[in-house]
């Protein structure tokens, strides 16, 4: 085994060279595709494809007796077109749903080349173990003029993609538009899914029929967790096709009875779960962490506005902890790592007979009043709610509040309402029931 | 005798995989579940495998359990990725298929030699091994395992289609309806999801894992073409699917090939036929009911430009060809056209001197009043004058009896189209 990575490492072996580079192109032109199918909602269309072309492999074998690439990728592209088409013509003609016509047209395309394949097995006297390796692919099968059909295959590809880019761009986003700046999206389209079907062909030998769905589908959605933007995500996803092909490959290699295609999908699904879990933004820890961010934010509003009220209220300054705690009706540990965190912040002191705000604790705490009395006196105002409802919401709203818009809503209730905006009452004066809540409406 | 009796299980093995299948096949398909079938079908490989490893043979309970288990994974891993991390339904259900499968291939390819399963098996299953594989009970002979195993699953999916005929009906066709009558529609996803997988598993050492698909979805998309009754549909699946048990296995007899695959084959030429055939669903039947249509509409065509030829200049002579040019179609079918207004005699002569007959120049009457009606009605409506036609143009041969009554009253009884033009009294 040792040996095996050594010379696969060490690059010196032609035939390493050959299968890296084929693994190469095979990730990146499907992490390339992959990226425009998955945002078309066209992700398992090229599975239907790849399953669809085992039968046209078998056929031009039959036909042509030879086992050369240009001759199967030929018979497989013939093949997957026709699928293709089946389906439209399934989709369009009956009431068959898409999802049923992708499955029929997958499974009695592949039925027909398991037959096929069987057949010739069973049949033929030659050598046939090469068909065989389209099933689940073996890379170690690249010799040098399969890779200068690959290579030939995938500079189109990309060629393609570069003079259309900014065509897909508008299909994926806004068909209509396209419509009405007199292209044809349907033309679009098709091109689009014919350099499918040539992406598949391109790694068809490597990866095989049954997975290679998921070098078009996995790379790019793993991607998508990066970025907000097109051109990044497909080059992401591209150098993540690259990675999982050659990374596959390697790995696979190491253990000659193992297919290429599934480890292959393997380490693009272990790139897919990181992108998942760390990706920035749309990621799950960056989105828990945000989450968990907008809570602490949340609390810290409330407890600021607990101060400033009672302060209001009671005319004192400074407030035991007790007293916070009925005012916001939390539990005592609650408010004592919010204290405390307040505290870290400079925003509340410690002084005699308990907590008193800081100059910018009072500052912040105030805007924070300000907003949650402004949206309820803008809902009241507006007849969205009766005076008796228009806390809870406020309490949402206060922390998201910009202060562009505490100056429009301030302009609009002076103006209209006459209301005093240096010291904005309590739209419920009066009412000795009101409390201030953190989590429970009073 | 050994030999007849071995094909007649083989047969019978087939047949109850084949009807096991197409039963669940048909709702998956109504549910546009069948991605989700596929999914299944694909993810329990590691499932299996596992179970293969861990008991050291094919005893049926583990299996059963793995795949199950696994069968779970993927529906809940398809939903967490869906619903949670935002990933497009058909992305995730592709995600987690393949990578599950791919573990399945890697567990297979580097045990294989260790234990009886091995990538053939995976892809096509061994159904012509069926005979050998006796179910030995205290030194007793019971028949072939699988057909046991497949005739329990297949009585199980009678049992839930029957018991669960009228729940799984309603969540098909409306879930929000089916929660509020108190029946929960998540439940019937799972429930229905597990059946699947167990029948998967089931199938699975007969026809492998991804032609078990075709088993699924085929039969009941095929009988979708030819009934629009649920009870039908599913009698329909289930005889599609015995046809190609039986055909498959003499069909893979004629060409030496796997059983499985033939039988996906028959299945694929049952559902080709359909998709030609079948009627009011079928391609030939939408041609024809497009044709006529064509034809209807070139006929109005043809009569409506003659009755407004003859408004302004009602000595004019026309030629078949001119005729045939009004239908503003293509010319073949306006050919077809004319013959057919010919032999109804709403046409009279023909070559150099075409005439409309009493009973035609009264059909084209109406045809004019349906056309001024409905500019006057979409003028009413405030549509600017220069869109009026186009539409008119369209709906004028559907426009009949009531519907002219009432778009009469809607226009108050126009005298003349925003034209200006008379609209004719028709009858």
């Amino acid at each position: 085994m040792l040996d095996n990575v050594v010379r696969f490492l060490s690059l010196s072996d032609a035939n390493v060279r050959f299968v890296l580079l084929g693994s190469l192109l095979i990730g990146a032109t499907g992490g390339l595709l992959g990226s425009f199918a998955v945002l078309r909602k066209r992700s398992l269309v090229g599975d239907a494809l790849a399953h669809a072309a085992l039968p046209g492999v078998a056929v031009a074998f039959m036909l042509s007796g030879s086992k050369s690439l240009p001759v199967l990728i030929l018979g497989a592209t013939i093949a997957g077109v026709i699928g293709v088409l089946l389906i439209q013509l399934i989709v369009n003609f009956t009431r068959i749903k898409a999802d049923s016509a992708i499955g029929i047209v997958l499974s009695v395309f592949f039925g027909v080349g398991i037959v096929l394949l069987t057949h010739i097995q069973r049949t033929s006297a030659g050598n046939q173990s090469g068909l065989d390796k389209f099933l689940f692919g073996q890379a170690a099968a690249i010799v040098d003029d399969d890779l200068v059909v690959m290579s030939v295959l995938a500079a189109f590809i990309i060629l393609a993609v570069l003079l259309l880019y900014k065509e897909f761009k508008v299909l994926i986003f806004d068909s209509g538009f396209m419509q009405s700046m007199g292209f044809s999206a349907r033309l679009v389209d098709l091109a689009l899914m014919g350099l499918i079907v040539l992406t598949v062909m391109v790694g068809l030998q490597a990866v095989g029929v049954v997975l290679i769905a998921a070098m078009l589908i996995t790379p790019a959605v793993a991607a998508r967790f990066w970025t907000e933007r097109l051109h990044s995500m497909v080059l992401l996803s591209t150098v993540f096709g690259a990675c999982s092909g050659m990374a596959g490959t390697f790995l696979s290699s190491l253990a000659p009875r193992i297919p290429t295609g599934p480890v292959m999908v393997l380490v693009a699904t272990g790139l897919f779960c990181m992108s998942a879990l760390f990706g920035p933004r749309r990621g799950l820890v960056a989105r828990r962490l945000r989450e968990r961010g907008n809570r602490q934010r949340e609390s810290i509003h409330h407890l600021l506005r607990a101060c400033v009220e009672l302060e209001e209220r009671t005319r004192k300054t400074a407030f035991p902890r007790e007293e916070l705690a009925g005012e916001l009706q939390w539990p005592r540990r609650r408010l004592r790592s919010q204290v405390a965190a307040l505290q870290r912040q400079g925003l509340l002191a410690r002084v005699e007979g308990g907590w008193q705000l800081t100059g910018s604790g009072r500052q912040e705490g105030l805007f924070v009043v300000k907003s949650h009395r402004l949206w309820e006196h803008y809902l009241v105002y507006r007849d969205i709610l009766t005076t008796d409802h228009v806390d809870r919401p406020a309490d949402e709203v206060e922390h998201l509040l910009t202060p562009e818009i505490i100056a429009d809503l301030e302009q609009l209730l002076e103006r209209e309402q006459g209301l005093d905006v240096a010291s904005i009452v309590d739209v419920h004066q009066g009412d000795s029931l009101y409390r201030r809540g953190g989590q429970e409406d009073g | 005798m050994v030999e007849i009796s071995g094909t007649a299980w083989i047969i019978i093995t087939a047949i109850l995989a084949a009807s096991s299948c197409a039963l669940l096949g048909s709702f998956l398909v109504l549910r546009r579940m069948a991605l989700l079938g596929d999914a299944l079908s694909h993810a329990v490989l590691p499932g299996i495998a596992i179970a293969f490893f861990l008991s050291g043979s094919r005893a049926v309970l583990p299996m059963f359990l793995g795949a199950a288990v696994f069968g779970v994974i993927t529906t809940l891993l398809v939903e967490t990725f869906h619903r949670r991390w935002r990933v497009p339904e058909d992305a995730s259900i592709g995600i987690v298929f393949t990578a599950l499968f791919a573990i399945g291939v890697v567990l297979v390819s580097a045990y294989a030699g260790e234990v009886d399963l091995d990538q053939e098996c995976v892809l096509y299953g061994e159904i012509a091994y069926t005979p050998w594989d006796v179910l030995l009970w205290e030194g007793q002979e019971y028949g072939p395992r699988p057909v046991w195993i497949l005739g329990t699953v297949l009585v199980l999916n009678l049992l839930l289609v029957t018991a669960f005929y009228k729940e799984l009906v309603i969540s098909s066709f409306d879930p929000a309806m089916a929660v509020s009558v108190g029946i929960s529609a998540t439940l019937m996803h799972y429930v229905l999801m597990g059946a699947v997988s167990l029948t998967t598993v089931a199938a699975f050492e007969s026809v492998g894992a991804i032609l078990v698909v075709a088993m699924l979805i085929v039969p009941g998309a095929a009988a979708y073409l030819w009934s629009d009754n649920l009870v039908r549909i599913l009698l329909i699946a289930v005889g599609f699917g015995v046809i190609a048990a039986v055909g498959g296995y003499y069909l893979a007899v004629v060409w030496d090939s796997s059983i499985a695959g033939a039988m996906v084959v028959v299945l694929g030429v049952i559902f080709l036929t359909s998709l030609l055939v079948a009627p009011r669903q079928g391609v030939v039947a939408r041609m024809c009911q497009r044709l006529l249509l064509s034809m209807r509409v070139a006929q109005d065509h043809m009569l409506l430009n003659m009755v407004r030829r003859e408004e302004v200049a009602e000595a004019w002579r026309w030629s078949r060809g001119e005729v045939e040019r009004a239908a503003t179609v293509w010319r073949p079918i306006a050919r077809l056209a004319f013959g057919r207004l010919h032999r109804a005699r709403l046409l009279t002569g023909g070559g150099g001197e075409v005439r409309l007959s009493e009973a035609g120049r009264l059909r084209g009457v109406q045809l004019l009043r349906n056309h001024r009606l409905w500019e006057t009605y979409l003028s009413k409506l405030g549509l600017p004058p220069d869109h009026l036609h186009d539409p008119a143009d369209a709906v004028e041969h559907f426009i009949d009896g009531d519907l002219r009554r009432e778009i009469d009253a809607e226009v108050a009884a126009a005298q003349v189209d925003p034209q200006g033009k008379e609209i004719p009294r028709g009858e």
